[in-house]
């Protein structure tokens, strides 16, 4: 007879953000193709822990549990990425679960990320168009400038980039890598480009692109595979550009 | 005189729309979501958007949009909004693109568009296979554009618990909870809309995300509103069953050529590429030479149910299907559809570009929802309703890539409406009635912070999800709907001996989810008995028993009123506007 077999899993725990973080562990049946928010799930119909203490559910942030809303990036074994696609059977156990650390906790592991979409409203991330009334079709845009575009748009806000970046933190209040590639894609948009200087502007000075130092953390850890160093190298050179014109035009 | 003030509640695709004509009309409002509005279920649509704007010289007009999607909802839906949407399409899409959505193109740059379900035209725009969520995105950029202007303010991990109705029942506000501080509050406003989506959890496992629970939609049906069509549950033919959710594998992957088939001999264990052609059987083609692979959603379900459950050919003796692209270029597969066979790859493990996917249906759409009119107006003054939270658009059934069209058409339509709504309304006589409101939902909290039973919410909710899946879904018996029903009515009375495993003050997802169990379980018996009470056969529901439509006796729209001494609905049938589009029988 087949041996049922367990996961162990680790949970950083903190009911507050005062509060001082504790550890649990817990032991949940394993069912072949389980991800972390699946076990997530079990312990919330179980709160239990391993030693058989009655326990609170975790909170996590979670949606659509298919790696597109962003709402679950979580430290799993020490690295930042989404618990709904982060399969049980890829973990080493016991499995480590850990909130961001970057970002203020709410409780347990679900932290608070605002701050990238304040960056987002910092760097204009839109397109200003008249209003929503019918104007005709956009503008026209070739396959190639599609196929570059699409990849930038992508990005699901998860901040994973901002965690494994060692220049984010409270010192520089460096923007970060998601922000600054939104910039490549609205500066490149027909239409996007009316607000490119704004966008440049606002990435000059103290936490601007200059806090970047290069570790490259941030395109190795995306989950979407968006080109972040190569939206950060364009957007630096555009960024100096604009300065020196800025400096002449004094 | 101050700036009429609009709450919308979801930051979805119905609800974003609403709220950026709202602001441009110089209304102010508040806008609330249980998650950061992009991250909202509308991501989560992959394959498209129609609107006839007939660029591949087919011949298609606004006129064979709206036929199409008439006879995909079986002749259920009212045919004047349903026209006013398909009209309003094509500048819908131009609007998308001039925001900047990375549509597909062609080689001259104009949008690429490709077949959908239940159409014989390419009348499908796509950005690869995340549309929704770069639709999501693009409104999701001008609500921030608004909002740094001032005209917007969010509230963030804010659950609507209910509406304020004052003395005359007419809307004042809502009544809503800070996920965080647990805090209660209410809001005034002078009109609300509410845009929060389908009622996916329900059913236990389905494509929808976490806060598709209906919750919003249960709580204003058991404060007066109608609800509408709450029989019609849309089951896609082709999701990858999970242990967590069942993951869409999206329509655009059979709209670019994928074959559904099984092995033609039960248990025949070879590897699928090494079964050749004369040992498959592409059932979908057989049976629908026309349409093959792209019927409409409930026939492909139906078709996939009789050749597992009936004929015994799933695969390995099992509830699943081949979806197959192997035989499409990677090149087109990986510009067209990158980001379904990406959710694959990622879920399954196996590269569909090589391997045929396994499929089976699963829950996916909710056509029903609140009744509104024409304007989008609940029969509650003051609550207007948009998006998949509403039930106007679909009929039995909706087609592929409709629900993107009708969540920003919706949300176009009720925001004016609103808007002018509010300008007209006098003000309250007293205001009360908030501090009522408020007290009603805090002594909810805190009866289901004391109840010390034995009933964990979680496993309730397991429960719930398999007996509607089971008895309320594809193929509806009788008998078995009103066992279900009684069975929703023992699971109320267990409810009253629910056990919080967590009664903290701070940041309690369980009370959050125990509340929603609770609306699930009232709206489970709308859909139950709905669905007991139509006896025919119309798009998504099916009877055995009744197997024909039944024009002369249901060609009505099903309305719920939850009668509060009983505690259970009550129904009544409100006559289907066919003025434009004679019915005729759909036969695909």
């Amino acid at each position: 007879m087949a041996e049922t077999k367990a996961v162990i899993i680790k949970i950083k725990r903190q009911p507050t953000p005062d509060a001082k973080p504790s550890w649990e562990e817990f032991e949940i049946p394993y069912k072949p193709n389980m991800n972390v928010t699946s076990a997530l799930m079990e312990i919330a119909a179980n709160p239990v822990t391993r030693g058989g203490k009655p326990t609170t559910p975790i909170t996590y942030d979670s949606n659509c549990l298919e790696e597109i809303c962003g709402s679950c990036a979580m430290l799993i074994n020490g690295r930042a990425r989404m618990a709904c696609s982060s399969l049980l059977d890829h973990l080493d156990q016991p499995i480590n679960l850990e909130p961001l650390t970057k970002f203020p906790v709410v409780r347990d592991l679900a932290v608070d990320r605002s701050v990238l979409f304040e960056n987002l409203k910092r760097v204009k991330a839109w397109v200003p168009i008249d209003g929503t009334y019918d104007l005709g079709p956009g503008p026209r845009l070739t396959m190639d400038e599609q196929e570059q575009a699409y990849p930038l748009s992508h990005c699901i806000s998860c901040c994973c980039c901002m965690e494994a970046c060692p220049q984010f933190n409270e010192d520089t209040g460096f923007v970060g890598a998601a922000a600054i590639s939104q910039v490549r894609l609205f500066n490149t948009h027909p239409t996007g480009a009316a607000l490119k200087r704004e966008r440049l502007s606002a990435l000059m000075g103290d936490g601007g692109i200059q806090e970047c130092g290069y570790a490259q953390n941030c395109v190795e850890i995306c989950p979407k595979e968006i080109p972040l160093t190569t939206s950060i190298s364009e957007i630096g050179g555009q960024v100096m550009k604009q300065a020196l014109t800025d400096l002449l035009r004094k | 005189m101050a700036a009429a003030k609009i709450i919308v509640v979801g930051g979805g695709l119905a609800g974003l729309a609403a709220v950026i004509k709202i602001a441009e009309m110089g209304g102010e409002v508040d806008l609330f979501s249980i998650v950061p509005v992009k991250r909202s279920h509308s991501v989560c649509a992959q394959g498209g958007i129609n609107a006839a704007k007939n660029l591949k010289g087919e011949g298609d007009s606004t006129w064979q949009h709206f036929d199409d999607t008439i006879y995909g909802g079986d002749f259920l839906a009212n045919q004047p909004p349903v026209k006013a949407m398909c009209e309003a399409a094509p500048g819908i899409i131009d609007l998308l693109d001039r925001m900047g959505v990375p549509f597909n193109r062609t080689p001259e740059g104009l949008l690429d568009f490709r077949r959908f379900g239940g159409t014989l035209y390419n009348r499908t725009a796509f950005a690869g296979a995340t549309t929704g969520q770069q639709l999501l995105y693009a409104l999701d950029e001008q609500v921030r554009r608004h909002e740094s202007d001032g005209k917007v303010k969010k509230y963030e991990h804010w659950e609507f618990l209910s509406a304020v109705l004052d003395g005359k029942r007419v809307c004042r506000g809502i009544c809503a909870m800070d996920l965080r501080t647990m805090e209660v509050r209410t809001f005034p406003a002078d009109a609300v809309i509410i845009a929060t989506g389908g009622c996916g959890a329900i059913f236990g496992k389905s494509t929808n995300s976490v806060v598709c629970t209906g919750s919003a939609q249960s709580a204003l049906y058991q404060q007066g509103c109608y609800y509408a069509n709450g029989e019609f549950i849309q089951v896609h033919p082709t999701c990858i069953p999970g242990e967590d959710k069942l993951r869409l594998m999206s329509e655009s992957a059979r709209g670019e050529g994928g074959r559904v088939w099984v092995p033609r001999t039960a248990g025949d264990r070879r590897e699928p590429k090494s079964i050749p052609e004369k040992d498959r059987w592409y059932f979908l083609e057989e049976w629908y030479p026309k349409y093959g692979n792209l019927v409409p959603r409930d026939v492909a379900t139906r078709a996939i149910f009789k050749v597992v459950f009936e004929d015994k050919l799933g695969i390995d003796g099992k509830p699943m299907v081949y979806l197959d692209l192997t035989h499409i270029d990677r090149k087109i597969l990986d510009r067209k559809l990158e980001g379904i066979l990406e959710i694959y790859e990622k879920f399954v493990g196996d590269d569909p570009r090589d391997t045929p996917m396994k499929i089976f249906p699963g829950m996916h759409y909710t056509m029903g929802g609140l009744w509104i009119d024409y304007k989008q107006s609940t029969n509650i003054p003051g609550i207007f309703a948009a998006g998949e939270a509403e039930y106007q658009y679909h009929g039995a059934n909706r087609l592929g890539a409709n629900s993107l069209v009708s969540c920003i058409f919706g949300g176009f339509v009720a925001g004016p409406n609103a808007l002018q709504y509010a300008k007209g309304l006098a003000g309250a006589s007293a205001n009360g009635h908030f501090e009522a409101e408020r007290k009603r939902q805090e002594e909810i909290n805190a009866g289901l912070m004391r109840s010390d039973g034995s009933e964990n919410p979680f496993l309730l909710w397991r429960e719930l999800g398999a007996l509607m899946t089971e008895n309320c879904t594809v193929i509806r018996y009788n008998k078995k709907i009103e066992a279900a029903d009684g069975q929703l009515v023992d699971m109320l009375h267990r409810f009253r001996k629910i056990n919080l495993s967590d009664r903290s003050q701070w940041a309690n997802t369980t009370i959050a989810f125990t509340r929603q169990l609770y609306n699930m379980l009232q709206l489970s018996r709308v859909i139950a008995q709905g669905a007991a009470m139509r006896d025919e056969s119309r798009g998504s529901h099916y009877k055995p028993d009744f197997p024909d439509r039944d024009d002369k006796n249901w060609m009505k729209t099903t309305k719920a009123t939850f009668a509060p001494d009983l505690d259970e609905p009550k129904f009544e049938f409100e006559p289907v506007d066919a003025s434009l589009i004679p019915p005729r029988p759909r036969k695909y």
